[in-house]
């Protein structure tokens, strides 16, 4: 995939680990990363008014950038919520924490949008269910490209 | 060799109690060994298509609407050479009794039980209050890969449609008789296209088919995801939707899903004998050149169509 080489690092290295496997494992490998969505930090979780909602998503999924100063320039932190009961939704909002967690917002907004398609899951999961990837990774640009606010 | 019904003081008062079980009388059922012969298989049906994955009722196996029922090509099930193979491989035969259980309220396993339906299959019930149900009360969810023994066989049916299903030239036919209209009620109004929080399918105008009562599917759940009692769905259909025994009936939704768990209430709970899901509901119906729609809460007038 040519799309595959515009992507950030670690995002890149998650589209190859899913290209590598086939379909049936591409959903054990998405199942893995729902297992590994870290849980809000208390001042986000107690505080749901913070995050906005993905409507597009089929289950609740709520989320917040916030930029973090470094030596390099600000950082843009992701935070996603998705209830245990939607693996589905959690696995996606996993895959755009590992692979954009941390980077500048200048480099978040060069991923394509249509990168949630490059992990071939699309026929495995539907496309129906595919748009809430699509959806999350929108909803995260569009508030970078809006301007994101340092941590509280 | 079907398995025998359950039979309790609930159940006992719907039309079909043959088609719902308890979470205890499957947890009975599977404890005495009736899953590892084949006469019964339960099938877990979800929205969330790795929810299974992550915790099953022991030796379910997992049907998904979008990968295993849906044609990938046109728009409809699969048919019946399809559904032959789906069953078999699932460890499904004709005479096995099947049953379905999923999450939000058996929204899911509703619909794939109306799957199951069209192909004639007898013996498919749903479990009463579904996946949360049966993990609220603590039972047993393993993520032990369930070994399947492939049925023998399961014949090839051709789908009969005609008796549960409507399409779009049925529903204008039917036209002046019963709609029940299961969205919510932003839906119905027009207000929105899809329900809140889900994604949009696409769909030009917001409003509901003309004449149509507005019963939004959940209000037919208790809060443990179980149906209701009987009085209770009597009241929503008989009285608020103003259904008459012997009515012939079509419930539809956005795109058939959500119906179907209606479908469910009407025909085996309720006892209506012509009940049909139109399965092309509002993303068909509200995108249709030159059909009628009404908007607003008034369920609207018969329109004369030409």
């Amino acid at each position: 995939m040519t799309t595959s080489q515009a992507l950030p690092q670690a995002l890149a290295e998650i589209v190859n680990d899913f290209q590598e496997l086939e379909e049936r494992d591409r959903l054990t490998l998405l199942l893995e990363f729902s297992r590994s969505l870290p849980a809000l930090p208390e001042r986000l979780s107690n505080h749901p008014e913070l995050l906005e909602q993905v409507v597009e998503c089929q289950s609740p999924l709520f989320l917040t950038v916030e930029a973090e100063k470094s030596d390099h320039g600000d950082r843009m932190r992701l935070f996603f919520q998705a209830p245990r009961e939607a693996p589905t939704t959690r696995g996606f909002a996993s895959v755009l924490y590992e692979g954009l967690d941390g980077l500048s917002a200048e480099e978040i907004l060069a991923v394509p949008d249509d990168m949630p398609e490059l992990l071939g899951l699309t026929r495995a999961i539907s496309p129906l269910r595919m748009r809430g990837m699509s959806a999350m990774l929108g909803r995260v640009k569009r508030k970078i490209a809006n301007g994101v606010s340092p941590a509280a | 060799m079907p398995v025998a019904v359950e039979t309790n003081e609930k159940f006992a008062t719907y039309a079909h109690p043959e088609r719902l079980v308890s979470t205890q009388w499957l947890a009975q059922t599977l404890a005495s060994g009736a899953g590892k012969d084949g006469s019964l298989v339960v099938v877990e049906s979800d929205e969330d298509v790795l929810l299974y994955e992550t915790g099953h009722i022991p030796g379910a196996v997992k049907i998904d609407w979008h990968i295993d029922l849906n044609d990938d090509v046109t728009r409809d099930y699969i048919d019946g050479a399809a559904f032959a193979l789906l069953a078999a491989a699932k460890g499904i035969s004709r005479d096995t009794t099947v049953v379905v259980y999923g999450d939000n309220s058996n929204w899911w396993a509703a619909y794939a039980l109306w799957v199951f339906t069209l192909f004639g299959h007898e013996d498919v019930r749903l479990l009463d209050g579904g996946r949360e149900k049966w993990a609220a009360e603590g039972r047993e969810l393993t993520t032990e890969a369930t070994a399947i023994t492939p049925a023998s066989e399961y014949p090839v049916v051709e789908r009969n449609d005609a008796p549960i299903r409507a399409y779009k030239d049925d529903v204008l036919a039917h036209l002046g008789k019963p709609l029940i209209d299961v969205r919510s009620t932003e839906e119905y109004t027009g207000e929105r296209t899809h329900m809140a929080s889900y994604p949009q399918e696409g769909t030009l105008r917001g409003g509901h088919i003309p004449t149509a009562a507005s019963i939004p599917w959940g209000r037919a759940a208790d809060s443990d995801g179980t149906y209701r009692s009987r009085e209770e769905l009597e009241a929503l259909y008989l009285g608020e939707a103003g259904l008459k025994a012997g009515d012939d009936v079509v419930a539809y939704c956005r795109i058939g899903e959500r119906s179907s768990h209606t479908w469910f209430a009407l025909k085996y709970l309720l006892g209506f004998e012509n009940v049909r899901n139109y399965d092309g509901s509002w993303t068909e119906w509200g995108n249709s050149v030159r059909v009628p729609i009404a908007k607003g809460i008034e369920r609207g007038d018969v329109p004369s169509i030409n």
